[in-house]
């Protein structure tokens, strides 16, 4: 009697080690759990993926960016709401840092510090990031902003319901709560224009052309020339954002 | 100027410093207060009463089932703040029906769905079981017909019946420790998860928020437990209380090292924003957080609880600094919650400046507006208290 439950305890447990050790490997097999992975997710490296890059040596800070991107995509013309703006940055001599952005730059600026005090100053045009790793996609509930197939963050405005979740998650402040669609509401990088082979209209409307938008997947594109050749850096690198707007000659005291 | 907008055009002028353009309006206001307060106070109920059930403090019995119906009470609130502040709130069953699941709000109708229906809601019922057949049979009218339909068909209350409902209770809040953990450990997530914004992004955020979630519940039904036998004119159960009082006193001390540790190390640490949380702190908080959270919600219920564990005066008067404290917790509570949602938005991702706050009386985001989310739970537990009196249930050893 007790030699037949000796044996079938050890069946047991051999049958249980086998069902625990073919379970493990069974999992082993199966991709990370992307819900928490979500950084991880690989670029997409086939047809165009969209990244921006800006010239802050050839921003005048004229705001046509910031004006055109109102009218083109019919952005509330109150100074709370912008897809696009610019920022003035201004660096004294006892190495204070000033920054303002007027109405977002849109009726240009007027430099208040005396040029005595003025170590440097320079305009910084902003705008969504179009991240490759985007923390406001992440956090959506319902998944109504996400990312496209060619890398542009978008957002289904019949489908958002307006937790403003993203608007908090975004590290770059690129997102406003639409006073009349009560929906949240961001740059599109013109998607309506891009699908067309047009260039955003913030690009072909800067004077200066101070701003490229482009494949990032061809290596021939003006865009990855450029970012190949000069000295490129993104806003807030360590929050891993995979922020695809690419700025030649940023200061470090840019935020 | 359109009058749409005046409020920010007043929040314009008041700038200090720099902050990108579209941060002058918070997107979360004073409801998005109350969701982590409320929500707190449900799971706080619940561990004080799984405290009697499952670690069989029985000195907490009185207090067993007014601390489940005050969970069960603002967990129907709970989620209407969050509907309420939504853009589209028509919209809102979206988050249910097509959750998106790398999104931490997203969990949220799952986890609440589980905790109300699976949990509240069945422990209740276990335990509420056996008065319902005995009411349905002895009550007139109305309550005898909610009594009738609750008790869903079923009048067994053998002995043997009656010991499977303990068995079933009990089990229901194994679970229910774990959830309720989960629940509110989840609603701190929802913030620390933001690394956008490092006055919320701390993995301690769903620790603290547990702990001042138990503070909150436990302060709240000793509050209830008092003014619910004062209005009762029943002679209040003293051990019970001194017993509900040490509670919270220990949970005190825990949330309060949670809280300091936090700060310490965000001070200690002093990464990039170190500057413009210091600025935060001592400015536009210094009241919020340092007056109302810190000094009156904290300290001093701290130090007199831990004085009442040496000393202790006459009854009448225990009860009174009990109830008092008990206000006093909730108030410091109330603003630990204000502190992150507002606090965590008035200062500019750019680091650079401030944006203001102004709570309106009116409106679906105004004072009026959240101070009806905080009442409607009171009523709803007098409505309970008044259906299923819980001193006339009959008594039954767990």
């Amino acid at each position: 009697m007790t030699e037949k439950r000796t044996s079938l305890s050890r069946r047991n447990f051999f049958r249980n080690a086998g069902i625990a050790a073919g379970t493990l490997v069974a999992a082993s097999t199966l991709p990370a759990f992307d819900a928490v992975l979500f950084a991880a997710v690989k670029r997409n490296t086939k047809g165009p993926w969209y990244g921006i890059a800006i010239d802050i040596e050839k921003c005048i800070g004229c705001g046509t960016c910031a004006k055109t991107c109102k009218i083109e995509n019919d952005v509330p013309r109150e100074p709370f709401f912008f897809r696009s703006w610019v920022e003035q940055y201004t660096i004294l001599k006892d190495g204070s840092i000033k920054v303002v952005s007027p109405n977002g730059g849109i009726d240009g600026f007027t430099q208040t510090v005396p040029a005595d005090d003025i170590e440097k100053t320079f305009f910084v045009p902003k705008m969504c990031n179009h991240c490759a790793k985007s923390p406001c996609v992440q956090v959506c509930p319902v998944g109504a902003t996400f990312e496209t197939e060619e890398g542009i963050v978008l957002i289904d405005e019949k489908y958002c319901i307006g937790c403003k979740y993203c608007v908090q998650a975004c590290p770059y402040g690129c997102r406003y709560f639409h006073p009349d669609k009560h929906v949240v509401d961001k740059c599109t990088l013109c998607f309506h224009r891009v699908k067309k082979g047009l260039n955003p209209a913030c690009m072909d409307n800067c004077p200066t052309k101070a701003r490229i938008s482009g494949d990032l997947n061809d290596p021939e594109s003006t865009i990855s020339k450029f970012i190949r050749t000069r000295n490129v850096y993104v806003l807030k690198p360590h929050l891993n954002t995979g922020s695809k707007l690419y700025y030649n000659a940023l200061n470090q005291e840019v935020r | 100027m359109n009058p749409e907008f005046e409020h920010l055009y007043q929040a314009l002028s008041k700038v200090d410093g720099f902050i990108y353009p579209n941060e002058i309006e918070l997107s979360w206001s004073v409801l998005i207060v109350l969701y982590p307060f409320i929500t707190g106070l449900v799971a706080g109920a619940f561990i004080l009463a799984s405290l009697e059930r499952v670690f069989n403090v029985k000195s907490l019995k009185p207090t067993y089932v007014i601390a489940l119906l005050t969970a069960f009470s603002f967990m129907l609130v709970a989620t209407m703040p969050l509907v309420f502040h939504l853009g589209q709130p028509f919209r809102a069953w979206e988050i249910m029906i097509t959750p998106h699941l790398t999104s931490a709000m997203a969990i949220f109708g799952f986890v609440y769905l589980w905790y109300l229906m699976v949990v509240l809601l069945l422990e209740i019922w276990f335990d509420y079981r056996y008065d319902l057949v005995i009411w349905s049979k002895t009550a007139t009218g109305f309550k005898r017909i909610v009594y009738k339909a609750l008790s869903l068909g079923s009048d067994d209350i053998s002995p043997k019946s009656v010991k499977l409902d303990d068995r079933l209770g009990y089990i229901v809040t194994v679970i229910g420790i774990p959830s309720a953990f989960m629940l509110h450990g989840y609603v701190g997530f929802i913030f620390g998860s933001i690394k956008a914004n490092p006055w919320w992004s701390t993995v301690m955020m769903p620790i603290i928020f547990l702990f001042s979630a138990m503070v909150s519940g436990i302060a709240l039904v000793m509050v209830l437990f008092i003014v619910i036998n004062y209005i009762r004119k029943q002679k209040i159960d003293m051990l019970c209380l001194d017993t509900i009082a040490k509670y919270l006193f220990y949970i005190i001390i825990i949330d309060f090292t949670m809280e300091s540790l936090d700060q310490v190390h965000r001070f200690y640490e002093a990464e990039e924003s170190f500057e413009i949380i210091s600025l935060l702190i001592s400015g536009h908080l210094n009241f919020t957080l340092l007056v109302m959270q810190i000094g009156i919600g904290m300290l001093l219920p701290l130090g007199t609880l831990g004085i009442l564990q040496f000393y202790k005066p006459a009854e009448h008067i225990r009860r009174t600094i009990y109830l008092i404290v008990g206000v006093l917790v909730l108030i410091g509570i109330f603003f630990m919650r204000w502190n992150v949602v507002i606090g965590g938005q008035l200062f500019s991702k750019s680091f650079l400046g401030f944006t203001s706050f102004k709570l309106s009386l009116i409106g679906s985001e105004g004072f009026l507006m959240a101070s009806i989310w905080l009442v409607v739970p009171f009523f709803i537990l007098t409505f309970l208290l008044w259906l299923f009196p819980p001193w006339k249930k009959t008594s039954v050893e767990h």
